[in-house]
């Protein structure tokens, strides 16, 4: 699996790029190839307000649709609209043109709480035992 | 668990593997939607052998075989076969099956998976005591070769009358020294073939066929969204015992000129019509209705979702389910599920118009 490491990840699986007090967020390798072909996402609104570790989208395979997590708390600022139709970017690019959103972050201690690179690598291994 | 004897191969081939009717199946392989186009385009292997079969020695008049399936087998030629259902007294259908016909009273049926052990029973019955019946599953490989190349690869490796084969008819033919039965039938819209040989010989055909660089193997997840985009029933989901075969939009597998099991309680239930019918719908979206989301009309709940998948080739979500009331074509209903809604439309199957069968 592909665990670039400039960022940040979650349990759940998603992926953060901080930049200064703005994130892009996604869903990880693993969970793109975890999933199968990607069908639909359904996204957060624009100025939508996220709670970390809480619901904020829903990403859908042919065979099931899963949850989605805000890695911070924050407002969105942006989504990516390529998925609504091409939504197969998350499984060929999910840590880049496969992003879900951008957000601002409202507190940038919340960053504690995710994983960095090794720290996800580690976790893997242990789902994979 | 069970597994078949492609288990290992299917791992080899770095297969997602996950449970289907008390078996451990290949979901996918490359990718669902890949494998769904290669079948739909080019060619795909399925491992079916988890599918039950029985043969059976029988006058289907004398010995009340006739009686047990809806469709009328004893005008049937040897090397035809023919789709319909086994019914319980309701007229609920205990599993819809392909019965060939071997030789005039020598028949082989073919099964779901998860109900072989309750066919048996059914089967055994109603059949009198004196009838040769054998449940072969054990011992009968299963391979599905589907798609619009089908015939040139299966000509390549068998020999050449079997593309003369006309839909729904079968031969025997040879695998080296090994007798094998091939019918033109399938459950994916495409043109293609099921391949019946023996369990200790099922490995050698599939790699037989993956030599051939233009056969890719192909899951259970893209036979699902196959037969939902043709709208064939998956039974233990749009069809079952709470269910009759009108009320699934199925009556043209049910010869109502024959004595059947259950033909009594369909006719009864065709005074007043059936209280639920299944319905096809097409969503005006990417997202999937699933199995078991509620549907609505007008605001009040009428049915719930029986299939439900993404459909790769018409980029919607699409979907199969039991409504009560009167709701044609064209009528805008509402898949929910948990703050989920998806606006459908009850459209005419099947969904995938352009079908090489």
């Amino acid at each position: 699996m592909n665990t670039p490491k400039n960022l940040l990840y979650t349990k759940d699986h998603e992926w953060a790029r901080v930049e200064g007090k703005t994130a892009y967020i996604g869903i990880t390798d693993y969970a793109q190839h975890s999933l199968g072909d990607i069908t639909f996402v359904d996204m957060p609104k624009k100025a939508q307000a996220l709670k970390q570790s809480t619901y904020c989208a829903t990403v859908e395979s042919v065979k099931a649709a899963s949850d989605v997590y805000a890695p911070f708390s924050g407002t969105v600022l942006s989504v990516n609209e390529t998925l609504s139709s091409h939504p197969e970017l998350v499984n060929q690019s999910p840590y880049e043109k496969g992003y879900f959103f951008t957000m601002e972050l409202s507190d940038e201690a919340e960053k504690k709480n995710l994983m960095d690179a090794s720290g996800y690598e580690h976790y893997l291994e242990g789902i994979a035992e | 668990m069970k597994k078949t004897p492609l288990y290992e191969t299917h791992l080899s081939l770095n297969a997602k593997m996950a449970p289907f009717g008390g078996w451990l199946m290949p979901i996918q392989y490359e990718g669902i939607l890949a494998e769904h186009a290669h079948t739909r385009q080019g060619v795909c292997v399925f491992d079916i052998c988890h599918m039950g079969e029985f043969l059976l020695e029988a006058d289907p008049v004398s010995s009340g075989f006739d009686r047990i399936v809806t469709q009328k087998i004893s005008s049937m030629s040897p090397g035809s076969c023919r789709y319909g259902f086994m019914l319980n007294e309701q007229g609920g259908v205990v599993d819809d099956l392909v019965v060939y016909r071997l030789k005039p009273d020598s028949w082989m049926l073919v099964v779901n998976a998860a109900t072989i052990a309750g066919d048996e029973a059914h089967l055994r019955k109603y059949l009198p005591g004196g009838c040769v019946f054998e449940n072969v599953s054990g011992k009968t490989g299963k391979l599905d070769v589907q798609g619009p190349q089908s015939r040139d690869v299966l000509e390549d490796i068998f020999d050449g009358s079997l593309a003369k084969l006309a839909y729904y008819t079968f031969a025997e033919f040879f695998f080296g020294k090994d007798r094998c039965i091939i019918s033109r039938t399938g459950y994916t819209g495409e043109l293609g073939y099921e391949v019946y040989i023996a369990h200790d010989r099922v490995k050698e055909l599939w790699e037989r066929l993956l030599q051939d660089r233009r056969v890719k193997p192909a899951g259970l997840g893209c036979r699902d969204t196959l037969r939902l985009e043709m709208g064939y029933p998956l039974y233990g989901q749009d069809i079952d015992t709470g269910h009759t075969p009108p009320a699934a939009g199925l009556e043209k597998f049910v010869d109502f000129s024959k004595d059947f099991i259950g033909k009594k309680a369909l006719a009864e239930e065709q005074k007043n019509g059936p209280q639920e019918r299944l319905v096809c719908f097409q969503a005006g979206s990417r997202r999937s209705p699933r199995h078991g989301f509620a549907l609505y009309a007008d605001g009040a709940r009428i049915g719930t979702v029986t299939s439900g998948s993404f459909s790769p080739s018409l980029l919607t979500g699409i979907g199969m389910g039991y409504v009560s009331g009167e709701h044609g074509i064209g009528a805008r209903l509402t898949v929910k599920e948990a703050g989920v809604e998806i606006p459908v439309t009850i459209v005419k199957k099947p969904f995938y118009r352009k079908p090489s069968i």
